[in-house]
């Protein structure tokens, strides 16, 4: 793996985008499954 | 005086998860699991529709992270594959299993749950086709790896068709035999001009294995199947008349660049492997017209009855 002694900025920066990515993911797919309830409910 | 520096690896990137899924080959996973569900009969609910191309591709990406970690020693052998997250020392083998395993998952799960378990059941018999019997069993062992590995790659159309009506029906068999056929002229076209790769690291494809005097008559025999077999959703009456003057003329023209790599002999160590890299570069194209012509005629003229 890539290795830097110095590294923390961008160790930060990396953990900030992948939660950044991983919220987007999980907030569409909420909204999936609740599109998904409403088609199914009618 | 020493100095000690504790080195942490940074963490992998999500461009490095999004790499692990092989988004390249998901589009045309994705393109021709919405052409099966365009081209079959009936109606699916656009939300449902979504879900169920979400679902082919997420399945996709599993898939192939699995495959990514299973031969993440192999890809550090090979120029082509040698960049990808893991063997570049981008990301942990375990969170590139756990990825695979997590997005596997969650696609049947969700495929069952909101299309049907008869879709999903089938996504879940594609992905295990890929990951193990493909990955892990054929393409160490076997040179025929491509032949019956090319199944993996033929189910989107038929989950996509199956989403749509719910059962298994001759169309989408033929749309399966289609890919079937097709892989191996595709695949093999690609081998031909990096078998040097595939040889350092052992893998028996079938130009390294039995030869390239074998293997161009092989993508020859596969490319005149393909002729007849592109023609048979017209012929059974799943496909009208622009599906079939489509299929003619695209298979045909296969047959013309498979000709050229069936009958020629390498130049020397430096050929440029023209007529290779052009099938192969034809073989993508081919597979994307020939299944935006089926959904065009199932538009245009509504055929795709229940065969």
């Amino acid at each position: 793996m890539t290795e830097q002694p110095d590294s923390q900025p961008e160790r930060k920066r990396i953990i900030r985008q992948r939660n950044l990515v991983l919220a987007i993911v999980l907030g569409a797919f909420v909204v999936l499954v609740f599109a998904i309830s409403i088609v199914k409910m009618s | 005086m020493n100095q000690s520096v504790t080195l942490h690896p940074l963490p992998a990137d999500w461009r490095d998860f999004f790499a692990l899924t092989k988004p390249r080959v998901m589009s045309l996973v994705i393109f021709t699991g919405l052409c099966g569900m365009l081209a079959a009969p009936g109606h699916i609910h656009p939300v449902l529709g979504f879900t169920a191309i979400l679902c082919i591709a997420i399945g996709a990406g599993g898939a192939a992270a699995l495959n990514q970690w299973w031969e993440a020693d192999l890809d550090a052998g090979m120029k082509r594959t040698a960049q990808r997250p893991i063997p570049a020392g981008r990301m942990d083998r375990t969170n590139a299993r756990d990825f695979g395993v997590a997005l596997s998952f969650a696609s049947v799960l969700l495929m069952g749950l909101a299309i049907g378990w008869l879709a999903a059941g089938i996504l879940a018999i594609s992905i295990l086709y890929y990951a193990v019997v493909y990955t892990v069993w054929l393409k160490p062992r076997t040179p025929q790896n491509i032949v019956i590995g090319g199944g993996a790659g033929a189910f989107p159309p038929v989950i996509g068709w199956v989403a749509v009506t719910g059962d298994i029906t001759l169309m989408p068999v033929v749309l399966f035999a289609i890919i079937f056929f097709w892989t191996p002229p595709h695949f093999w076209a690609l081998a031909l001009f990096v078998q040097t790769d595939y040889a350092k690291v052992g893998i028996p494809m079938l130009p390294v294995v039995a030869g390239e005097k074998v293997t161009r008559r092989q993508i020859l025999i596969y490319s005149i199947l393909l002729l007849p077999l592109s023609l048979v959703p017209w012929w059974i009456g799943g496909a009208g008349a622009i599906y079939g003057v489509a299929a003619a003329a695209l298979s045909s023209l296969f047959l013309v660049f498979a000709a050229r790599v069936g009958m020629r002999t390498r130049s020397g160590e430096d050929d440029p492997m023209k007529p290779e890299k052009q099938l192969f570069g034809y073989s993508v194209l081919y597979l994307f017209v020939l299944f935006a012509a089926l959904v065009a005629d199932r538009l245009i003229l509504g055929q795709g009855i229940s065969l």
